[in-house]
């Protein structure tokens, strides 16, 4: 099987959550890359190196600049002429993306899977991951996206794959890029980071959530998670936000302060390596799958532990 | 302009699903059932563009069992003005794309200039059907909304991506899908909840569009996620401290 791994990028670097997916796709055979974008030769030089990979087409068009899926979706129905499987990385652009590629295909996607089963069945999570279904398409091609925790990321170097130029249909003239605010920080991102302090409701408010959390997350250089109930009480912004509706994460130390444990919580952060869990509540969800629980009332714990670390 | 919504039935997002002994899905019976949180904000953001004159008439359209009425009620009440329920058999669970296909054909028979639905539905949590009608249709779309603005025959629409945000201005018709943030959907007050009961509500079949809703994916299986067990707690900070020092975190 020849699949064709969407390359997430910034037109100058390969973006992390494509190496898991060219992981899931190496499991179905044969991994070819596309790196659409502007200016972006580089990162098809860099993606031509991650280990496994065969060809790289490279589609370098203005159009592609800001992977617009008006204009990225139907140069991927066009590669996939000569491809059986699309796998795109479940990020925020992936899940753009390969729905429309699908629906060109008259393909049903297989979601944010969990393992590949066999050459057409995969696992993937639903009802927030509350349950876990087993799936088999009956489609001719495959269109997939992958979720990032659930596979090892394929190593950056050791491949020598070839690349190639491409070119699709170009400018689709619905829609345009206006601008991006992305948050600048010095900390890791919250879905690569090794250690994540997220915060809950309990937090009472924005400035206490500030001053609270971000003190303990520079200590241990740690990204800086929340729960929907804080992100939804304008606590932080929705970039923050761990769980079924915002980023799944699996740090090697996820430390909840003042979360309770939702459910759609739990979906997001529960295949952390090490969960840590500080909440006044010792009834509290989060405790059944915490690691290391400690009872007390955060505002008094949380600067003390920031201060003995 | 005319909005076309699209709402889901599906469990409430308060209950815990139970996968069922015999692995085949998760069980439904006697569940409380909802309208999907991310369609609320779909109906929610269609009556503030009515408010503000920008959107003349909603029409809230769902794909379900005949019980999916109620949740077009729900939609009716808040302050949609027509419903279409496309019908089909209790159990029937229908694939995003065939969903697609039937929003598809009820966006072009209704003339619809926008077309606002949630971003996933909590059951299969999917996240397509939006792409997937825009796809269908050969339009733009705003997947992921925090703020939709109408400009003139574009719409604005401000998205949820990682890391920030990111602004698109697409050509209408366009599909946008709704994130958490976009606005806080309003409960249906009683008196409307009555008068939602004499709005039009239309059934159809998928038939009647042509669609064939036979699924595409085969669920083999459906399982209990593997289960995490509860470990230690400790008595104090100092203890925690420990515990991270010995993890080599501190």
């Amino acid at each position: 099987m020849k699949t064709l791994v969407w390359v997430e990028h910034d037109n100058a670097a390969v973006k992390d959550a494509t190496l898991a997916a060219v992981t899931a796709a190496s499991q179905l055979g044969e991994v070819h890359l596309l790196v659409a974008g502007s200016g972006c030769k580089a990162v098809a030089d860099q993606a031509a190196q991650i280990a496994g990979v065969g060809k790289v087409h490279l589609a370098d068009d203005a159009a592609y600049a800001n992977a617009l899926a008006e204009n990225v979706a139907p140069l991927v129905a066009d590669l996939m002429g000569h491809h059986d499987a699309f796998v795109a990385p479940a990020t925020t652009t992936g899940k753009n993306i390969a729905p429309r590629v699908a629906a060109l295909l008259d393909v049903m996607q297989i979601s944010d899977i969990l393992s590949v089963e066999g050459p057409k069945t995969f696992t993937r999570p639903i009802y927030a991951g509350n349950a876990i279904a087993t799936v088999e398409s009956s489609d001719a091609k495959l269109v997939i996206t992958v979720r990032g925790t659930a596979f090892a990321k394929a190593a950056t170097s050791g491949g020598s794959g070839v690349v190639e130029a491409v070119s699709g249909p170009g400018e689709a003239g619905t829609s345009s890029f206006v601008g991006s605010e992305i948050a600048k920080s010095e900390r890791p991102e919250l879905t690569s980071a090794k250690i994540i302090v997220s915060g809950g409701r309990a937090l009472k408010d924005a400035e206490t959530f500030a001053a609270t959390i971000t003190p303990l997350a520079d200590k241990l250089g740690a990204a800086i998670g929340a729960s929907r109930a804080a992100v939804d009480a304008g606590y932080v912004p929705n970039d923050y936000q761990v769980g079924q509706t915002g980023k799944i994460v699996a740090p090697e130390v996820y430390i909840a302060v003042g979360i309770s444990g939702a459910i759609q919580h739990l979906a997001g952060m529960k295949d952390s390596k090490t969960i840590i869990a500080i909440n006044k509540d010792e009834d509290a969800p989060i405790f059944q799958v915490a690691d290391i629980g400690l009872v007390a009332d955060l505002f008094s714990a949380v600067p003390e532990l920031t201060s003995k670390l | 302009m005319k909005a076309l919504v699209c709402v889901k039935r599906v469990i409430d997002y308060n209950v815990k699903p139970r996968v069922k002994s015999d692995g085949t899905g998760v069980d439904l019976a006697n569940v409380k059932m909802s309208m999907n949180p991310f369609d609320e904000i779909a109906v929610e953001e269609a009556i503030r563009l009515k408010e503000k004159g920008v959107v003349t008439e909603i029409v809230a359209l769902s794909v379900g069992p005949a019980k999916a009425q109620e949740t077009l009620r729900t939609a009716l009440a808040m302050g949609a003005d027509r419903a279409v329920l496309v019908q089909v058999d209790d159990g029937v669970d229908v694939e995003p794309l065939a969903v697609a296909k039937i929003v598809k054909a009820v966006a072009e028979e209704e003339g619809a200039s926008l077309i606002i639905t949630g971003k996933q539905a909590i059951d299969d949590d999917s996240n397509q059907v939006g792409q997937m009608v825009a796809a269908l249709m050969g339009r733009p779309q705003g997947t992921f909304a925090n703020e939709v603005t109408v400009e003139g025959d574009s719409v604005v629409v401000k998205r949820e991506i990682d890391g920030g945000l990111e602004t698109v201005k697409l050509a209408l018709p366009a599909v946008v899908t709704t994130d958490l943030r976009l606005n806080e959907p309003r409960y249906a007050s009683l008196p409307n909840i009555m008068k939602a009961k004499s709005k039009p509500l239309a059934t159809k079949a998928p038939g009647d569009y042509g669609v064939d809703i036979a699924p595409r994916l085969k669920t083999l299986k459906v399982s209990e996620p593997p289960v995490r067990s509860a470990g230690i707690k400790v008595a104090d900070v100092d203890a925690l401290v420990a515990k991270l020092k010995e993890m080599g975190v501190a």
